[in-house]
């Protein structure tokens, strides 16, 4: 009897996960423990281990192919036994688009179906246009167009049907599309299919959006205490032989703890019947990634020093960045950091990540004039802090104490180091 | 320089390497006593002896393998067909053996024969004497085969043949015995496999060999005056060894090709040009490639139809224009 491997559900936000790529195909023998497969899943690509024994019969979802959690990947059993057939989901367009299970002499043509497919290089000369149909031109058209720079688009062909042949290019260049430098390639419409963690940022976000009435407060905060301290302190930390270095988002993270320690009734959610006020900071942070963002979590923040959330901190950026954070690395926040700082952004709002009550959204630094307690106009360090608040949760005072509790953090550093 | 005709030109390459080297012959049917079906072989059993030129009987099998049993003793047999239509019968010889002697002795014995005579259509002798299998012997490895188009090139290219230590192909064709042209008095020979262009131009490269590239050149002359279209003619001479390289140069220069010969078109040897340009220079290439040969079905007896079926100037020029 065939035992079925379904998609697992190995988040408590996953609802279903893509194929990245199979690991074993039909006909090979696997036992308990053996990796399967490469599952893309809300946030990270993970391993599917088998915990059955036997002969994989039949590979129902191809690498690339989506599948909701519970759908049949595969079928484990007997070697020469029949597999169960199974429903294509509906939910699934991809899986079913996914090219018949190869015969068992065929190798799983893994390459070729794997997501995301590589670009074509912006610099070859299209060779279709915008609306999808393929532009003809002669070959030597093709290449003298592409040497001056020029887009097949813009040339009208005049030779048979229409194709571009190397007069009209030539006479294209003399009319003065030839100004185009090489580098200045049409913007090229182009399909992405959305990718599992495109879809949860999309449905997430959405969610909170319409669901969490959010408010927002911001404050500009003196920062070259901070600056001053970072600076002072990374000396020391080097001197003291140690690799570690304190970024400006290290001292944020700690602020943000302490000040939620300050100002518990920001660290609370929204529960329906109740508001539950956490008994931990659990403090999650944004990782921009190349495809999507993800928000790992550093956990009992409040009661770990600065150099400790500085290496935790790392640590989960790293991992974020190789695709390796585990779901329990990304679950259970109660609060969110957002900082864009180092984008040059002044100030921004963040959506809130529920279930937290609000997201705490950092600028940049920038130096400005300003008034000083003798009233002189002098050059300062400005930094300007913003959050956007669950207002079923918190009202505007809460979120204005947390962020007052959080700029006396930021401008005497010191305090967070006793 | 002397202005002789085709049919001389060759007479005099069969002369002067009959003078130069005794171990040269002459054999096929009536080539000494009629002095040839076309008159080629004129005054050379006069000058030269019945032990030089021999008269066969009707049997190609025959004496294409007594030509071959020669040459494999050391003898330079220079083997007439009447038309190259006939070789048909002596395939086993001139296929099959003279093509692989070399190979399957390890090298140990060449086979310095050659085969002439002339292989056209066009002048109303049938589907079975009309035939141009420069495209079967160049298929065949071991085998050279060249096709001359002017009275210079028949000369040089014959005596190169003959001096040659492999089977050469030498096909001319009856409707250029007449033409005349400039051919030195001295001793020259034209290497096989280095084609010739006979007309520079730009716009357009006409490829042929054999009476079509003399049809190219009266074309070009057509696509100047009536079209403005300066198209260079690259005459093959040599179909294998075949120069790639001149060839290539000329489309990289014109960015278009015609090709055209007198071959049926399918697997002709405008298919094997064809296959290079594209695989070599398509980046060059500005058009398709077009080709212009007979049309495909056997050769016709009709006089005005045959004419229409092998290459004419008229279905050249109107192929140019196609893509030019």
């Amino acid at each position: 009897m065939a035992n079925i491997i379904e998609m697992p559900k190995l988040s408590d936000t996953m609802t279903g996960g893509t194929v990245v790529s199979w690991l074993k195909k039909e006909g090979d023998v696997v036992e308990s423990g053996d990796i399967l497969a490469e599952i893309e899943t809300d946030k990270a690509t993970q391993e599917l281990e088998c915990f059955d024994e036997g002969t994989i019969l039949k590979i129902y979802i191809q690498a690339g192919g989506k599948a909701p959690c519970g759908q049949p990947l595969c079928a484990v059993g007997e070697k020469g036994e029949e597999a169960p057939k199974v429903e294509s989901p509906t939910a699934a367009p991809d899986a079913e688009k996914a090219k018949p299970a190869p015969a068992e002499s065929e190798k799983p043509k893994e390459e070729k179906v794997s997501p995301p497919k590589p670009e074509p290089k912006a610099s070859k000369a299209p060779s279709a246009t915008s609306s999808g149909r393929r532009t003809f031109a002669s070959p030597l058209a093709r290449k003298i167009a592409e040497d001056k720079g020029i887009p097949l688009e813009a040339i009208k062909g005049s030779g048979p049907s229409g194709r571009i042949v190397q007069a009209d290019v030539i006479a294209a260049a003399q009319a003065g599309v030839k100004g185009i430098p090489a580098a200045a390639v049409p913007l090229e419409e182009k399909l992405t299919p959305v990718s599992t963690i495109r879809e949860v940022i999309a449905r997430r976000l959405l969610e909170s959006k319409t669901q969490v009435p959010h408010f927002y407060l911001e404050k500009e905060v003196n920062a070259a205490p901070l600056l001053k301290t970072r600076v002072a302190l990374n000396e020391k930390l080097k001197k003291l032989g140690q690799s570690i270095k304190l970024t400006v988002n290290d001292y944020i993270l700690k602020a943000s703890a302490e000040a939620l320690r300050t100002v518990p009734a920001m660290n609370t959610s929204w529960e329906g019947e109740n508001i539950r006020q956490h008994g931990a900071v659990h403090l999650s942070f944004g990782v921009a990634l190349e495809d999507g963002l993800v928000t790992p979590v550093i956990r009992d923040a409040e009661k770990k020093d600065l150099v400790t959330i500085s290496r935790e901190a790392r640590e989960l950026i790293d991992k974020a960045r190789a695709k390796k954070l585990t779901p329990e690395e990304m679950s259970g926040s109660t609060f969110t950091v957002t900082n864009l700082g180092m984008y040059g952004v002044n100030s921004f709002y963040g959506i809130i990540n529920p279930p937290n009550a609000g997201i705490l959204s950092v600028g940049g630094t920038f130096k400005k004039p300003i008034v000083d307690e003798n009233d002189n106009i002098v050059i300062g360090h400005r930094m300007s802090i913003g959050i956007s608040g669950d207002h079923r949760v918190v009202d505007g005072a809460v979120g204005a104490l947390f962020l007052q509790a959080l700029a006396e953090n930021l401008e005497n550093p010191a305090i967070m180091l006793v | 320089m002397a202005l002789i005709t085709y049919r001389d030109a060759i007479n005099q390459a069969m002369a002067e390497e009959l003078a130069r080297d005794s171990d040269v012959f002459i054999m096929g049917e009536e080539v000494a006593q009629y002095k040839g079906a076309y008159k080629v072989t004129r005054g050379l059993l006069e000058k030269f002896g019945p032990e030089r030129i021999i008269d066969a009987p009707i049997s190609e099998a025959g004496f294409c393998g007594l030509g071959v049993g020669a040459a494999m003793m050391g003898l330079r047999p220079v083997v007439e067909f009447m038309f190259w239509s006939f070789c048909y019968v002596a395939f086993d010889q001139v296929i099959n053996n003279a093509a692989n002697i070399r190979y399957m002795s390890g090298g140990l014995i060449n086979i310095p024969i050659v085969f002439r005579g002339p292989g056209n259509g066009g002048t109303n002798v049938g589907a079975t004497h009309s035939h141009t299998p420069e495209n079967f012997v160049a298929n065949t490895p071991g085998l050279k085969v060249v096709c001359p188009s002017t009275p210079y090139d028949a000369k040089g290219l014959l005596k190169s043949a003959i001096r040659d230590n492999d089977p050469v192909f030498v096909m001319e064709n009856t409707l250029l015995y007449g033409n005349q042209g400039e051919v030195p008095e001295d001793d020259y020979v034209i290497p096989l496999g280095v084609a010739e262009v006979k007309k520079e131009g730009s716009d357009i490269s006409l490829v042929a060999h054999g009476r079509c590239a003399i049809l190219c050149l009266e074309a070009a002359e057509v696509l100047a005056a009536e079209h403005g279209i300066n198209a260079e003619v690259v005459d093959l001479r040599s179909i294998r060894p075949l120069d790639e390289d001149t060839i290539l140069k000329s489309v990289k220069k014109t960015n278009r090709a015609v090709l055209v010969e007198e071959n049926k078109p399918f697997c002709g040897v405008g298919a094997q040009i064809c296959s290079i340009i594209q695989e070599k220079v398509f980046d060059y290439l500005d058009a398709p490639i077009k080709r212009v040969s007979s049309i495909d079905a056997p050769q016709i007896y009709s006089m005005p139809l045959e004419q229409q079926q092998i290459p004419n100037v008229e279905r050249i020029v109107d192929t140019v224009l196609e893509i030019a």
